[in-house]
């Protein structure tokens, strides 16, 4: 029992409460949330310290044990996907002082994003499939009064499809949990694994999941993605970044947790068809970000490369790859946010999207084209930055498991993103100026300084992987052996 | 009893798909309710049906109703009545501003 576990989900909901009984002192909505993001930092790094001493840290709620109440689990993984969110939501929230405007301010944005966060951290923390559903819930109801907050036409427009998406990815996610339910009698996922493994994996339990693989890929873009480009270029940038870092990655997350703590009896058939899906996925992202000439789709064609290039290392289902796998999944995270803000901050000083239409801002902004020049290569995996040790594992991974089609495929899409992200570069940065510094509308520290940090961030990631290298082994090692989680959970209880 | 179930799930199924495959938003929101329905009824099947008493104690019966799927439904039941309403409201505030209900016109336009 360690209580611990259970504030990073409460800290923002009480948080977001109080700003909602406050409403009009934005001062005190700003300092707030900053202080809830980081108390939860701070808390998710104790628990790193207390899993890498003491093991997996479990909480019952209520003091039901295990299977019967709900549990919170705090493994590795999940917790340091705790930490990174914790650190990209604090630089969105950092741009959106100065970027998001003082109606949505004053219409309870801040509160809402501390809501979506406490969904995201449950999300991670639940060891309940539907406590799991719940917290998407939570997540979702957040990200949908977020992505229409500003009712401007085009994001009524997309809000309406986003809803209508996920709400339908919702009912199949109850009917999943449904089957389940009847096949197995329980819903914890411990409890889960090892009724799963007893009985064995049959066609009927294969089928259901399926059932959750359709759920899951729509949450988080994998193949069914369709949603994806409209609804991720409504909101203004703040919120897209974090809704591109965070949202997409509970999926991947949920398909990660599943298929390695469930359902991982039929690699031939489960973790072949996640690899083909990821395949498919990066291929037609790839198409989509060099086709486009628009920022904004460029950027959300990229998002998907990315949770295609994630997923391709977990198929590989071998230790290298599910290294590569931790470490790109952060990596991601990362780099995403910095991406679409670095995007945002390009159509803020422009005012258009269009890549024809604008050039040579380098002269009038040195320090964000550099910038973007080192997120463009962070993204595409140049060494020594982040997403270079990433790919190296995942390739080594798919390579090793006989998947060579796989890595091949995803080695020529990291060729794709660098294409797609220099295609911006040369046309934003490069050329003849035609911003005067009349109409320049000029950047300040506000907008620079998160994005400072998440540049940082990505070259820190990269130089100093050997540093996190500790903790991604232990959260590799929880995810391949299944049987750590659930000792850990079932404690001194006989099932 | 079982079997009867399924096949009313199975009707709230093809009449939520068929509205939600129609045009007019306002019966699209309708079709994603009854189909909600269909789902809190599947819960409920799952669960199995007619089992025994209520679980409470000293009730003298030898067989129990599982509690499980009730707590489940009834928390599908909120989420599904809080995204319904925020639905509606986001329809008709989308109906206001674009001017139309149809979705074949609220497709994305090149150049915006």
């Amino acid at each position: 029992m360690n209580n611990l576990i259970i504030l990073p989900i409460i800290i923002p909901i009480i948080a977001g409460m109080l700003m909602v009984i406050c409403k009009n002192m934005i001062k005190f909505h700003r300092f707030l949330s900053l202080l809830a993001i980081i108390s939860v930092g701070t808390v998710s790094v104790l628990l790193m310290e207390q899993i890498k001493f003491a093991g997996i840290q479990i909480l019952y709620l209520g003091g039901w044990q295990a299977p019967f109440g709900i549990t919170l689990v705090a493994d590795m993984f999940a917790v340091m996907l705790v930490l990174v969110t914790a650190i990209v939501t604090f630089c969105c929230l950092c741009y959106a002082f100065s970027s998001i405007g003082i109606e949505r301010e004053l219409h309870y944005f801040y509160p809402l994003v501390l809501f979506m966060i406490a969904g995201v951290n449950g999300a991670f923390l639940t060891g309940d499939i539907f406590n799991l559903f719940v917290c998407f819930e939570v997540m979702l109801v957040a990200s949908y009064v977020l992505i229409s907050l500003g009712g401007t036409r085009i994001q009524l427009r997309e809000s309406v499809k986003y809803i209508l998406i996920n709400m339908i990815s919702s009912f199949f996610f109850l009917v999943a949990i449904a089957f389940l339910y009847r096949m197995t009698g329980t819903l914890n996922l411990a409890h889960l694994s090892v009724l799963v493994a007893k009985a064995g994996q049959g066609g009927l339990m294969t089928a259901v999941a399926f059932l959750f693989l359709i759920v899951f890929s729509l949450k988080a873009g994998l193949l069914l993605f369709f949603w994806l480009p409209g609804s991720y270029s409504a909101p203004p940038p703040a919120i897209a970044a974090i809704f591109a870092a965070l949202l997409t990655k509970v999926g991947v997350y949920a398909i990660i947790r599943l298929f390695s703590l469930v359902f991982y009896h039929e690699p031939g058939v489960t973790h072949q068809l996640i690899g083909v899906l990821a395949a498919i996925t990066m291929v037609l992202g790839a198409m989509g970000a060099v086709a486009y000439g628009d920022i904004k789709r460029i950027m959300t064609y990229n998002v998907m490369i990315g949770i295609g290039f994630i997923l391709a290392g977990f198929a590989s289902f071998s230790t290298a790859g599910m290294s590569g796998t931790v470490y790109y999944l952060i990596h991601d995270m990362i780099v995403k946010a910095l991406l679409f803000l670095l995007g945002g901050t390009i159509i803020y000083l422009t005012g258009t999207g269009k890549l024809k239409e604008m050039s040579g801002l380098i002269r009038l902004h040195p320090q964000l084209g550099w910038m973007f020049f080192i997120a463009a290569l962070s993204l595409s995996g140049i060494p020594p930055l982040s997403g270079f040790i990433g790919k190296i594992f995942i390739t080594e991974g798919t390579f090793h498991s006989g998947y060579f089609w796989l890595g091949g495929i995803g080695l020529l899409s990291g060729l794709m993103v660098l294409y797609s992200m220099l295609k911006i570069f040369m046309n934003v940065f490069w050329g003849y100026t035609n911003l005067t510094d009349e109409t320049d509308k000029g950047t300040h520290r506000g907008l620079l300084l998160p994005i400072g940090i998440l540049t940082v961030l990505t070259i820190a990631l990269g130089l100093g992987a050997e540093g996190i290298h500790e903790y991604v082994d232990l959260a590799v090692m929880g995810l391949m052996e299944p049987g750590l989680y659930i000792d850990a959970v079932r404690g001194s209880s006989l099932w | 009893m079982e079997t009867c179930m399924s096949i009313i799930i199975g009707i709230l199924f093809a009449v939520g798909t068929y509205l939600i495959l129609s045009k007019t938003l306002l019966r699209i929101i309708l079709g994603t309710s009854i189909i909600g329905h269909g789902v809190n009824l599947l819960l409920l099947t799952m669960g199995g049906l007619k089992k025994g008493g209520p679980p409470l104690l000293g009730l003298n019966t030898l067989t129990f109703t599982d509690p499980l799927p009730q707590a489940l439904i009834l928390t599908a039941i909120v989420i599904n009545f809080a995204t319904t309403a925020l639905f509606l409201v986001l329809s008709y505030r989308a109906y206001k501003v674009l001017g139309t209900d149809d979705v074949e016109q609220l497709r994305g336009y090149n150049d915006e």
